[in-house]
């Protein structure tokens, strides 16, 4: 103890120890909000520069190939497209962050209007996916490591190698086969049956929790039929991934001296999986849940383009179609800004919770 | 002189560097037979080359030439997968869209992996700054979602392969500079380093010969595991219509043109879909393996 206080002249002033902690602990968060700051700057980037690479000259789409030079000029500068790059850049910046994501080519309306509209129907798909995969992937990852070697733990392991090999819109276009074309167990492609839609008031924009504010039980089981499929399959790739990593941390934990301690002790093997071991690794499982979810995001493109529902990811893809360049670059952006906000903030949780990594 | 025998290959004391080598490749190998799934992943990566090179042997039809006499038949002895849409044979279509698949994976690894390799190398060697901007520039990319980055890409620069592998590696080589930027750290400051340095060789000499070899093998890895995203997301690009276009035979591209006859000719869309499963199968199981072997350090359990 002695050398310890000679190393830290502020241990003995348990107030100024402290403040230098939370000093530390700020300088960290500022490292922190520094790195997510630089991460969305290099999305915009990306979408900037993508935006520059389209051979499609925007001036020439507005003035037509037969205009004379100097209109083409005078357009060229109204458009703010004669100046620097890097001036252009800090207005893409500035104009984004204002919420200015420019207009949709085919239905002249603000691309940020239209995201806002279709976002609630990507993020009710992907909660209820992110839910199936938790409530399904953890609890068959932690059995899966307690019987390693039993069926449960071979099952987990097709389960993972499924996941990184089927392809997510083959998978969905197989279940619309099986489950809607001839065992008629959910409903088809879209959010509801055609002859709801538009009943319940939107509140949330999100269709169960709507229905059920509203009371309108036939419109909830229309839009559950609809929702279960997709869901599913968006949950089945997160499953595997959440359950292969709950095996592998609860490996980690089980292999540990105080394991072994609560055993020999007398725990019951219930007492010992679920408090002793389960409990440490609940925060490494916050970043792989997160993870998860922001590749859910992502992995709900190609779902909602099979299912036709219209969400984020189906805009996307009908816009690319178009060649809508004003929609695919604020999808894009909406998008990766969500992913890796998601990814940042379950970075941060695992910093906040875990007490080593403060 | 030379005899190519067991007792030669695991020699403890390899008197020349052409022995050593061959020892640890024959090892290497006996390691890798020994993991029964890293020998069906092999098994399913060598048939896809095989099936691959002789595709116009192996097809029963032409993949390209519609008859629209047959059209949408149902798999049986003449077509054993059925036909499509435009009367064409979906095993044949299957068989040459391997030749795509192939292709599109061989240079999404050649573009991007030494790409990656430069990077890391370079970053991980000189340290500080250089490291700093090359890491930050990495870390942006890698905390991009990948699908989404490489959409955007193909629809600035237009649909079609070459511009989907450019979209794909863009987005895969981060994770490689990540991983031979944390292999150069481990022996930066070794010493075998420092002596080649003092024999005065050039940065581009210490980095070209002696330190990229070394990050070669976990590079490797990472590449056949990564193969099987690969091929999922060229798949997707293709069944979106912005990778391979028609009448090509790209399996992601069969599946969408089966998508309107889903619900009573199930075939069209469902056969290319096996193919992707068992390719992106294959090299996930061989990946599993390789790594096994030459990446101890992060064996599964």
């Amino acid at each position: 103890m002695k050398s310890l206080v000679l190393t830290n002249p502020a241990a003995d002033d348990p107030w100024k120890r402290r403040r230098q902690q939370s000093l530390r602990w700020l300088v960290s968060l500022g490292g922190f909000a520094a790195t997510i700051a630089m991460t969305f700057l290099g999305l915009l980037a990306i979408t900037f520069v993508i935006g520059r690479v389209v051979p499609i000259d925007p001036v020439l789409a507005v003035v037509g190939d037969r205009a004379p030079q100097d209109v083409y000029d005078a357009v060229r500068a109204e458009m703010g497209l004669d100046s620097p790059l890097i001036v252009q850049f800090v207005q893409y910046v500035g104009a984004v962050i204002s919420g200015d994501l420019g207009m949709a080519v085919t239905s002249q309306r603000p691309v940020a209007e239209e995201l806002a509209r279709v976002f609630p129907a990507t993020l009710e798909m992907a909660t209820l996916g992110i839910l199936i995969g938790v409530l399904v992937g953890v609890p068959a990852g932690v059995l899966a490591a307690a019987r390693q070697g039993s069926w449960i733990d071979q099952v987990i392991r097709v389960l993972g190698l499924a996941g990184y090999a089927i392809p997510a819109f083959w998978l969905g276009l197989v279940g619309l086969a099986l489950f809607y074309a001839n065992l008629r167990w959910v409903g088809g492609p879209g959010r509801i049956d055609i002859f709801m839609e538009g009943i319940v008031p939107s509140r949330t924009g999100l269709l169960l929790i709507d229905s059920m504010l509203s009371g309108d039980w036939a419109v909830f089981r229309s839009a559950w039929s609809h929702i279960i499929l997709p869901a599913t399959i968006l949950g089945f790739f997160s499953l595997a991934y959440i359950a292969r990593m709950t095996r592998s941390f609860m490996l980690e934990q089980l292999s540990q001296e105080y394991v072994i301690t609560a055993r020999v002790k007398g725990a019951p093997e219930r007492v010992v999986i679920w408090r002793h071991a389960f409990r440490p690794i609940r925060i490494q499982l916050v970043t792989v849940i997160g993870l998860s979810f922001a590749q859910l995001l992502e992995g709900s493109v190609m779902i909602e383009t099979v299912f036709s529902w219209p969400g984020i990811g189906n805009y996307l893809t009908n816009a690319l179609l178009n060649a809508d360049m004003n929609s695919v670059l604020g999808a894009t952006l909406v998008i990766g800004a969500v992913f890796i906000g998601v990814n940042k903030v379950s970075d941060l949780l695992y910093r906040i919770l875990d007490p080593r990594a403060r | 002189m030379m005899q190519l025998s067991h007792a030669w290959l695991v020699d403890e004391n390899p008197e020349t560097r052409f022995q050593a080598g061959a020892g640890q490749t024959y090892r290497m190998v006996r390691a890798l037979l020994r993991n029964p799934l890293a020998v069906v992943g092999l098994v399913i990566i060598i048939g896809l080359l095989i099936v691959a090179a002789f595709a116009p042997v192996l097809a029963p039809y032409s993949p390209i030439e519609s008859n629209l006499g047959a059209r949408l038949l149902a798999p049986s002895a003449d077509h054993w997968m059925g036909t499509d849409e435009l009367g064409r044979d979906i095993l044949s279509r299957i068989i040459h869209g391997a030749r795509i698949t192939l292709m599109i994976v061989l240079l999404v690894a050649v573009i991007s992996a030494p790409v990656g390799l430069l990077v890391g190398t370079v970053a991980g060697y000189f340290g500080g700054w250089v490291d700093r901007v090359l890491m930050g520039l990495t870390d942006v990319f890698l905390s991009m979602p990948k699908l989404i980055l490489a959409l955007a890409f193909v629809a600035a620069l237009g649909p079609g392969i070459e511009n989907a592998v450019i979209a794909i590696a863009i987005t895969t080589w981060p994770v490689y500079a990540r991983i031979a930027r944390a292999e150069t750290l481990t022996f930066r400051n070794a010493e075998f380093i420092s002596a080649i340095q003092m024999q005065g060789a050039s940065h581009t000499r210490v980095i070209l010969r002696h330190i990229m070899p070394l990050c070669l093998s976990s590079t490797i890895v990472r590449v056949t595991l990564d193969m099987a995203g690969i091929i999922l997301t060229a798949a997707g690009l293709g069944f979106l219509g912005l990778g391979a276009q028609p009448p090509l035979p790209e399996w992601g591209a069969m599946i969408s043109s089966g998508r309107a006859f889903i619900l009573d000719q199930w075939w069209v869309a469902t056969m290319p879909g096996f193919a992707i499963v068992i390719v992106s199968l294959g090299f996930c199981l061989f990946g599993d393996g390789l790594r096994d072997v030459l990446d101890p350090r992060n064996r599964t359990r």
